[in-house]
């Protein structure tokens, strides 16, 4: 199940507020299932800026290449390097370990606009 | 069939560098020899060698051995049927071989001066001038060696005549079914890839398009058919509206195959499209290669052309530059065995015989297509041309099939997997192309083959889940083979 605890965008991200402010950022676990293993993981640069509904970086499975949207815009404070080493660590836990950035938001309104997890796992139905 | 039947000989067997006898040194020094002008260290001052290159230590019939076994283990459309969708594995007749290797072509150096290669040279020219018929495209350029670099050469080619406009622009629109290669050949010229969805019909969503279209638009990069094996019934109000805000209208020409003498590029109101020789012209394809990727383009682009082209004037044939010509985008003149082997797959099939291959390939298609829509779901209804797409979502559902699972299954039966996973907006897609060249019988092998899969992904998912059981090596496992990637062989004999 999706948790409660948490934004969704329709490419299938999701996105978390810390105890810092801070927006981190991952792929659904509906997103890890539909590109199976996972092998790489192209990450943004530390400083770089992310901007709503743009592509920030890429995720290649054994399947395809896919492109990773950022559902906020802001500052990129941290990216998840872990995944460098060990990108099979979204298909584990897409939830948790296996986040892919932290970003300090610009606005944090966008967030109105992005989905709660009934209305992602709706979403997802749909699809 | 069961896996209790592996012969003994599918064993992964030693590479070249480990057979032989160490001991039995029939290699010599390995070190070039000192010529009676001047010494190697004269001549070369710190790069002569020290020690002899590590060479494998083997007798010829060890090397006969070696060579026959891996042509044993591998597959090709020589084998057995090979239906990659997209990829047009078609059979590539013997003439086409027979014909490049003439002695007066195979011969041929390419720093002999023109008047020596006229016979080539017209060739070539008469090469440029079928493409130009088939395509309805008036200049052409034989340079790009593959589907890809004719991809980027065109695209080169529109950046060019912007640049010169002074009006750079920056986008490129590629539609949700393009090939991978669209998108990259975007990023190396520099722009920036919009993607635009796909309509229920499968082809270009319009109003997507429309919004899309503005003055920072530098070109639209489209299959037609696509990637889902779908003529695209909007293609010339696409390319008009294109066309009205400046932008050019580039054809992946990767699926010429199902259109040869039917349709043309040119008259769709493309602007510009490379041909894949290798799919819809019977050259070698894959490892068999070098590839060869031709450029054809419009009035307004042909100055842009990479060069050499061939022309005819008056003192015979001639090799020239375009005018405001983007460059040479390959050393001499292109893969010239390949584009030989094209122009006499042409000429031996003639006007005629080229619109019938594409018909026959559309039927072929059109006809696994109907028969299999029952055992697997069938996501666009629509009369396909020389592919089609299925899924095997239900498989998946149902029992946990996937259709990778169905891919391997097929190799069991002794037929290549389709494509699987592509185009990406298909779910557990499998792309089906079986081509002109299969016959009647072995099209109603693999239906009876890919309904007898269907019908055990029902009854014993396991089977297909494991499969295959029959080749030489079983279920890779391709997540470790990306994430550890090791290609290079290393001596386990640190003295060797």
């Amino acid at each position: 199940m999706n948790p409660d605890d948490r934004y969704y965008h329709s490419e299938h991200e999701w996105v978390k507020i810390d105890d810092d402010g801070l927006a981190v950022i991952g792929i659904t676990d509906f997103a890890q299932q539909q590109l199976g293993e996972i092998v790489f993981v192209e990450l943004p640069e530390v400083g770089s800026t992310l901007t709503a509904g743009q592509v920030y970086g890429e995720v290649e499975s054994v399947k395809s290449v896919s492109e990773l949207y950022a559902p906020v815009t802001g500052q990129v404070t941290q990216v998840n390097s872990i995944l460098s080493d060990f990108p099979e660590t979204v298909n584990a836990e897409p939830y948790g370990e296996g986040w892919i950035v932290k970003v300090r938001m610009s606005d944090t309104r966008v967030l109105d606009s992005l989905m709660t997890s009934a209305q992602y796992s709706t979403h997802i139905g749909e699809e | 069939m069961t896996g209790e039947h592996r012969h003994a000989d599918t064993d992964c067997r030693p590479l070249i560098f480990e057979l032989g006898d160490p001991e039995w040194s029939c290699t010599g020094t390995g070190v070039v020899p000192d010529s009676e002008e001047a010494s190697i260290e004269e001549l070369f001052p710190g790069m002569h060698r020290e020690c002899p290159p590590n060479l494998p230590n083997v007798s010829e019939l060890d090397i006969m051995r070696h060579y026959s076994r891996l042509a044993a283990v591998n597959f090709g459309v020589d084998t057995g049927m090979y239906p990659l969708g997209s990829c047009t594995m078609k059979y590539n007749p013997r003439l086409n071989e027979d014909v490049c290797r003439l002695p007066g072509f195979a011969g041929l150096h390419p720093y002999q001066p023109e008047a020596t290669v006229q016979g080539v040279l017209e060739l070539l020219a008469g090469l440029q001038a079928a493409l130009i018929e088939i395509t309805g495209l008036p200049a052409v350029s034989l340079q790009p060696s593959a589907g890809a670099h004719g991809e980027h050469t065109a695209l080169l080619c529109i950046r060019a005549h912007h640049a010169r406009n002074g009006d750079p622009r920056r986008r490129v629109l590629i539609p949700d079914t393009a090939h991978g290669t669209n998108p990259a050949t975007v990023s190396l010229c520099g722009y920036e890839t919009q993607t635009i969805p796909s309509d229920a019909s499968g082809g270009v969503e319009l109003a997507a398009l429309r919004a899309a279209l503005d003055e920072d638009v530098a070109a639209v990069m489209l299959t037609n058919p696509n990637t889902l094996g779908l003529f695209d019934l909007n293609i010339q109000e696409i390319t008009t509206a294109v066309r009205a805000c400046g932008a050019f209208s580039y054809c992946d020409g990767a699926n010429l195959n199902a259109i040869m003498g039917i349709s043309r590029p040119g008259d769709m109101g493309f602007d510009a499209l490379h041909v894949n020789l290798h799919k819809t012209f019977a050259t070698p394809h894959g490892g068999g290669g070098p590839g060869a990727g031709p450029v054809c383009v419009s009035e307004q682009l042909a100055p842009y052309l990479p060069g050499p082209v061939v022309q005819c004037g008056p003192d015979g044939f001639t090799l020239v530059k375009p005018a405001d010509s983007i460059g040479r985008v390959r050393s001499f003149y292109g893969n010239v065995g390949v584009l030989i082997r094209a122009y006499a797959y042409i000429l031996s099939s003639g006007g005629d015989g080229l619109r019938a291959v594409s018909e026959q390939a559309v039927l072929s298609a059109n006809y696994l297509m109907a028969r299999l829509r029952n055992a697997y779901a069938l996501p666009y209804e629509r009369t396909c041309m020389h592919e089609f797409v299925l899924s095997a979502s239900r498989q998946k559902k149902a029992n946990a099939v996937r259709a990778l699972d169905i891919g391997k299954r097929l190799l069991d039966y002794g037929i290549h997997p389709p494509t699987v996973y592509f185009p990406l907006l298909v779910e557990e897609a499998l792309m089906i192309e079986p081509t002109e060249t299969e016959p009647l019988s072995s099209l109603d092998r693999f239906i009876s083959v890919m309904m007898a899969i269907a019908e055990e992904a029902e009854s014993d998912p396991d089977v297909p889940k494991n499969a295959p059981y029959t080749t030489v090596v079983r279920r890779l496992d391709e997540a470790r083979a990306a994430r550890e990637l090791d290609l290079r062989w290393t001596s386990s004999d640190t003295t060797a």
